[in-house]
């Protein structure tokens, strides 16, 4: 319970200072969403020159797009400025943080809330919603737990990617924009059908590191369709279960991290 | 009569030319080796910029396949490959992001100390700037160009005057890219606070500027009006189009005039911003 209060606080201050200056306030919500339209424009173009992509249509490129984007704002939007860990590291912040009596990683992400971001899972939201409309989706009950939980699997994973790149710092301060290839690039990644990918890379980023199964393999299962590379019709039932898998390896590199961690003194 | 006091050199705005040259050269030493000594960060930015590659080439390859006569928005499949390596290559020599340099100096006072200096502001930050462009384009542009050469076939130049007209073309787009980050940051001369201006300039670079997708994809009326109303296809996108051959000879180094014309314009605005901004300007005391 007094936890419960402690961490109310760390978000209210977070939530007054981010409005106490408020067009400046406006101007970085609205700046928030632009980066996210760019995604899903930069889909709309690309299909302006062809008809498919990947054997994908643009009514399907979307429902993959809108999954990832819906499940990427959510997870940027609640961890994403964990980040922000090597310049706490760096300048002897973090000491302050680990001498409370509370779990250091809810503190980090409640002294730095994002709530600029919030305009981004709207949006996310919105193209998915879209996309759902515009597809023609043979609803049964299997299908409408899929498209609830695919957005929420969707930010545990990135979640966890996001805490996984960030405790490089642990190890390495200068590990500068290491983690932006993982986080950034796997949103990138979910973006667009994993057929367009080929060899190596594609195995890699799909199945190795699990990103095949963010918005990919569940938009082939809500779709019925039969995935070109030939994974089984129940694979997209399995992004919980890799979300779950990428929440638990991200909190034991997590901790482990923290016992690494070393103060710089400074 | 002009003389020097025993053996240093006298540095000052109305010193003689090689003076300046000798200044403006130190500048840029001093721009290389501040950046030089960050070679972790240049590893791992390195990296980034590669996986980067293989998302964006990927996607474009299949967009080729597809595509109507398989040459999207006029390019094959190799040069669209040269596109996007070159591209990911030149990124952080043209430094589009994450310079707000002078905008945290105006906000915190420091600027004054510049403006005591003997030569403008412009000129200084330019210099530092180019040392920067030359420290990337040693470390940074050819990893990412050999990575993409390695797993993708890639478009080999034809024409002679390529080469060289690329190398004039980058030089441009450094000289327009650190124009336009100079005038977003000084807005904060008027602002206080340049994020604002800095966002929509992050936003509207990467994809206006060529980075995220060739802006020849986009309908052509479209694609003229911004190369001739913003200097933001001068960035990536034409020493781009240059080195993939996209266009016949002409067209080629008609782009690259349209980046001289540029250049020359978003350097006077630069220095014309700076005198307005440094007639109004209030140091705040501290």
């Amino acid at each position: 319970m007094g936890e419960l209060r402690a961490y109310v606080a760390l978000g209210s201050a977070q939530l007054r200072s981010a409005t106490s200056y408020r067009a400046s306030f406006l101007v970085e919500l609205f700046g928030n969403v632009g980066a996210t339209v760019f995604d899903v424009l930069t889909v709309l173009v690309l299909f302006r020159a062809t008809p498919a992509v990947g054997g994908f249509s643009l009514r399907e490129a979307v429902l993959i797009v809108g999954l990832s984007s819906a499940g990427f704002a959510l997870a940027d939007l609640t961890v994403g400025n964990v980040d922000r860990l090597k310049t706490y590291v760096r300048a002897g912040t973090l000491d302050a943080v680990l001498v409370r009596p509370l779990p250091a990683l809810p503190q980090l992400l409640l002294m730095d809330l994002p709530v600029r971001k919030a305009l981004r899972v709207v949006f996310g939201v919105t193209v998915l919603g879209v996309a759902v409309a515009a597809n023609h989706i043979d609803w049964t009950p299997g299908r409408v737990l899929l498209i609830v939980l695919t957005p929420i699997a969707a930010a545990v994973f990135f979640g966890s990617i996001f805490v996984l790149s960030a405790s490089l710092a642990f190890w390495w301060v200068d590990s500068g924009e290491i983690g932006s290839a993982f986080t950034y690039g796997g949103r990138d990644f979910t973006s667009y059908p994993v057929s367009v990918y080929g060899g190596w890379f594609r195995n890699l980023f799909a199945y190795a590191l699990g990103f095949g199964f963010v918005a990919y393999q569940p938009a082939l299962a809500l779709l019925g369709r039969a995935d070109p590379l030939g994974l089984p019709a129940w694979a997209g039932f399995l992004s919980p279960l890799v979300a779950v898998g990428a929440a638990a390896i991200a909190a034991v590199v997590w901790r482990t991290g923290i016992r690494h961690y070393r103060s710089t003194g400074s | 009569m002009y003389q020097r006091d025993a053996s240093v050199p006298t540095i000052s705005r109305i010193g003689p030319f090689r003076a300046f040259v000798a200044t403006f050269g130190a500048l840029i030493g001093s721009g290389f080796r501040r950046y030089a000594t960050y070679r972790q960060a240049t590893i791992a930015g390195t990296f980034t910029n590669i996986v980067f590659g293989f998302l964006r080439c990927y996607v474009l390859l299949a967009v080729a396949a597809e595509a109507v006569g398989r040459r999207p928005a006029g390019y094959d499949a190799e040069q669209l490959a040269l596109y996007v390596w070159v591209g990911q290559g030149l990124l952080s020599v043209i430094g589009i992001w994450g310079w707000t340099e002078l905008a945290d100096r105006i906000r915190s006072g420091d600027i004054a100390a510049d403006l005591l200096r003997p030569i403008a502001p412009v000129t200084g930050y330019l210099a530092a700037d180019l040392g920067r462009a030359l420290y990337g384009m040693l470390t940074r542009f050819g990893p990412p160009l050999l990575a993409g050469a390695l797993f993708f076939p890639l478009h080999t130049p034809a024409r002679w005057q390529t080469v060289p007209l690329f190398a004039v073309s980058v030089i441009l787009a450094v000289v327009i890219c650190f124009g336009c980050r100079y005038v977003v940051n000084a807005t904060a001369y008027w602002l206080h606070d340049a994020r604002g201006p800095i966002m929509l300039w992050t936003l509207g670079s990467g994809v206006l500027g060529g980075l995220y997708f060739p802006l020849r994809l986009l309908p052509e009326e479209f694609v003229v009006a911004l190369w001739v109303l913003t200097p933001l296809p001068s960035l990536l996108q034409t020493p781009l189009d240059v080195i993939a051959e996209r266009d016949g000879p002409a067209l080629q180094a008609g782009l690259v005039g349209l980046q001289l014309l540029w250049a020359v314009a978003i350097l006077a605005l630069a220095a014309l911003v700076q005198r307005r901004a440094e007639k109004r300007l209030v140091v705040q005391g501290g």
